[in-house]
């Protein structure tokens, strides 16, 4: 394989889980991609949009077409939400017919999280990871209903060597997290994010797993204040271990 | 509960909770939860997939040829000896209500649950007229007598518990409450039995309109619904005109996926058909027959394509179960009767984005109530599109953003927008945090994140991928 994969690395990821990108290029390298990584971006403009600033979101959409909309290859990101984005809002932000909508709908249909990227487009299943842990898996919303990837996660997960992956109760239960919503309502927020720990720790698992920055800035923290012993890693990083837990 | 509320502050509400709140509300969704998924499941998934677009598919077909259907509804009704009102909005709709209970010198109303005269403050509105209205479905009976509004859109009394009952009979009504469900259920029983015959009006509304016969359905479980509309010598439905079905093919439809989304039952315990008064001197009932279609606003709600849809609602409060933000909070918080993803999305229509504005944000966007809807209404689109409303005004409404917000996202915009800059913000960031900062974790930030860091710690700012990526690249 040589697809060559360009990186969308998005501004949660890249100010606060910088290792997992680390990671995630050389996953993509030892598992033969050729990655490119546009320089000029910034944030995909989801919380502008989510929270009714269309203007704003609208002129980052075009930013950030300005610099993957001529890139060769598919784009990869370790974030749902931020792939649901490109995919189904850029669309809808730019006006029908015209050629940044084309471009639009071009890039949105090369556009991937990293794990639909895998499981779907290369069909990989085993990255060959060694984790023996006790692991569960929390489904991030927009990875699961808007982008529809429900198992390639926990496939991945099932095939890394020594991983027991354990049921999470309310698997699919929204953390809480909801970008604008956790400082708009920060009360029902922590409300749902408690409701998702005690799942976590009722779960029996040393490990949780997510595949977007926000729920696990939520889950991570929560599980910090609450001085838990489970810890919350992107699923890049187990997908990158060689022998547990570092 | 008044017609227009003043602004509503989800926040505020939310911090008023009472404590047993979540847990009460949790046991009332996860039953009626459990007892839909066995039935969908009985019906196989992609029967109840099918079930579920047609519903969509007719229900559209319908509010898009409102007019056609209301017209043919309006005929029937009064070829069949009822009459019709049209009431433009809240007011004019318990106006109504009022002139015909006056006109018959009515004194003593019996009600069946209705989210339409919830709606309308109908219930304040007839007793500020000096006119007795008792609800008589047990859960609002309750919470009529508590003098609260409804916590739930189908179960309005879940978070009251046997004990608080029988505590509210002791108090209003002044007999003897054991708190045992079925005593109690007993009590309200013999006290509403005594109202029933005694009403000279009956107050119902209406599931749905079924506009080839010109017949009200109403489905219920207590029967209670059913004595309003036959017992009392007057019947007044008031039915939102988007209740509308085209015949009785569409019924069947959305009655299968009503009872099922809403309590886990194949067929509620009463379903009525009702088309106008008795006609021969052998049938019994009430001898007169009036509909009052309820519009408040929701012709103008046809008028957005993006907000269009949330009048396919049915009501059926299977977003409210499966909402993880309804299950922490209850009914209460969103401060209108219509609660939850429907409400949120429902209120702000109705009511204008200044009172309501708030309701689109309480929503994480997980998108479980779309998956969950039995009419496929795209709520999380519907949420995005009103706070872009809120946010920036469109077609509809001016936005009502403060200066500061549309300010502030004008800022954030820049910051994030311009690649020279981000880069410099993430610098400034990882020096800022400092003073703030223990180990990995920041546990308490200035405002607007100190929001944020009143439930847990926010990360540290720790980029470094691209001068990871740069020292990659020129090993190479």
């Amino acid at each position: 394989m040589s697809t060559r994969v360009q990186l969308f690395i998005t501004c949660l990821a890249e100010q606060f889980f910088p290792g997992v990108l680390k990671r995630m290029v050389t996953l993509l390298e030892r598992l033969g991609a050729q990655v490119d990584f546009p320089e000029e971006q910034t944030c995909c403009g989801q919380p502008f949009f989510n929270s009714g600033h269309w203007n704003e979101a609208r002129k980052m959409a075009r930013r950030w077409l300005d610099v993957f909309g001529r890139t060769e290859g598919v784009i990869v990101s370790p974030s749902g939400s931020c792939v649901d984005m490109v995919r189904h809002h850029y669309p809808q932000l730019l006006p029908p017919g015209t050629p940044e909508h084309r471009m639009a709908e071009e890039a949105a249909a090369r556009t991937f999280e990293f794990t639909q990227f895998l499981v779907r487009e290369l069909k990989i299943t085993n990255v060959g990871a060694c984790f023996p842990h006790k692991v569960t898996y929390h489904a991030s919303c927009h990875l699961l209903r808007g982008l529809g990837v429900r198992e390639e996660p926990k496939i991945l997960l099932r095939n890394v060597k020594g991983l027991e992956l354990v049921p999470l109760p309310g698997e699919e239960t929204c953390c809480g997290f909801g970008g604008v919503f956790s400082v708009i309502y920060p009360e029902v927020s922590r409300a749902m994010m408690e409701a998702k720990l005690r799942a976590i720790e009722e779960s029996g698992a040393e490990v949780v797993v997510a595949c977007d920055a926000g729920c696990l800035m939520n889950i991570a923290g929560g599980l910090e204040q609450t001085r838990s012993r489970v810890k919350a890693m992107h699923l890049i990083e187990v997908l990158t271990a060689e022998r547990g837990i570092e | 509960m008044s017609c227009s509320p003043a602004r509503i502050d989800f926040r505020a509400n939310t911090q008023r909770v009472p404590r047993e709140m979540p847990a009460a509300a949790q046991k009332a969704t996860s039953r009626f939860l459990a007892g839909r998924a066995a039935l969908v499941e009985a019906l196989g998934a992609e029967a109840w997939e099918e079930l579920r677009q047609a519903g969509h598919d007719l229900r559209l077909h319908a509010i898009t040829h409102l007019d056609h259907y209301l017209e043919r509804a309006e005929r029937q009704v009064t070829a069949a000896g009822g009459r019709v009102h049209w009431a433009r909005d809240a007011v004019e709709a318990c106006r109504i209500v009022i002139e015909i209970a006056r006109e018959r010198h009515a004194t003593r109303a019996v009600k069946a649950k209705s989210m339409a005269t919830e709606e309308i403050g109908l219930n304040h509105a007839l007793q500020a007229a000096g006119i007795r209205v008792l609800e008589t479905d047990l859960g609002e009976y309750i919470v009529q007598l508590a003098g609260v509004g409804p916590a739930h859109i189908v179960v309005p009394a879940f978070h009251f518990s046997k004990e608080e009952i029988a505590e509210l009979f002791r108090e209003k009504l002044g007999v003897e409450a054991p708190a045992d469900t079925q005593a109690l259920t007993a009590i309200a029983r013999a006290k509403l039995r005594e109202e029933f015959l005694a009403a000279d009006m009956g107050i119902t509304g209406g599931n749905f309109l079924v506009a080839e016969a010109g017949t009200v359905v109403t489905v219920t479980n207590e029967g209670n619904g059913r004595m309003c509309s036959t017992v009392p010598p007057v019947h007044v439905a008031v039915v939102g005109i988007d209740k509308i079905v085209p015949n009785w093919e569409s019924l069947a439809v959305l009655l299968k996926l009503l009872a099922r989304s809403a309590t886990g039952q194949k067929l509620s315990c009463y379903t009525s058909f009702i088309t106008g008064p008795p006609r021969t001197k052998n049938e019994r009932g009430p001898r007169e027959f009036h509909l009052v279609l309820l519009d408040n606003g929701r012709s103008r709600m046809l008028r957005t394509p993006e907000g269009r849809e949330t009048l396919l609602c049915i009501r059926c409060g299977a977003c409210l179960n499966i909402c993880p933000v309804f299950n922490n909070v209850g009914g209460h918080a969103y401060g209108w009767p219509i609660s939850g993803p429907t409400g949120s999305i429902l209120a702000p229509q109705i009511l204008g984005a200044r009172t309501a504005g708030g309701l689109p944000f309480a929503s994480t966007l997980c998108g479980a109530c779309v998956d969950i809807c039995p009419v496929k209404i795209p709520i999380t689109e519907i949420l995005l599109h009103l706070r872009h409303r809120v946010m920036e005004g469109d077609t509809q409404e001016p936005s009502v953003a403060s200066t500061m917000m549309r300010f502030g996202a004008k800022v954030g915009g820049l910051a994030l927008g311009m690649p020279w800059l981000y880069r410099l913000g993430s610098r400034i960031m990882k020096i800022a945090q400092a003073p703030f900062r223990r180990n990995a974790w920041l546990p308490k930030l200035p405002p607007p994140l100190h929001r944020w860091t009143m439930g847990r710690p926010f990360p540290a700012f720790a980029a470094d991928f691209r001068q990871w990526w740069r020292s990659r690249t020129h090993n190479r």
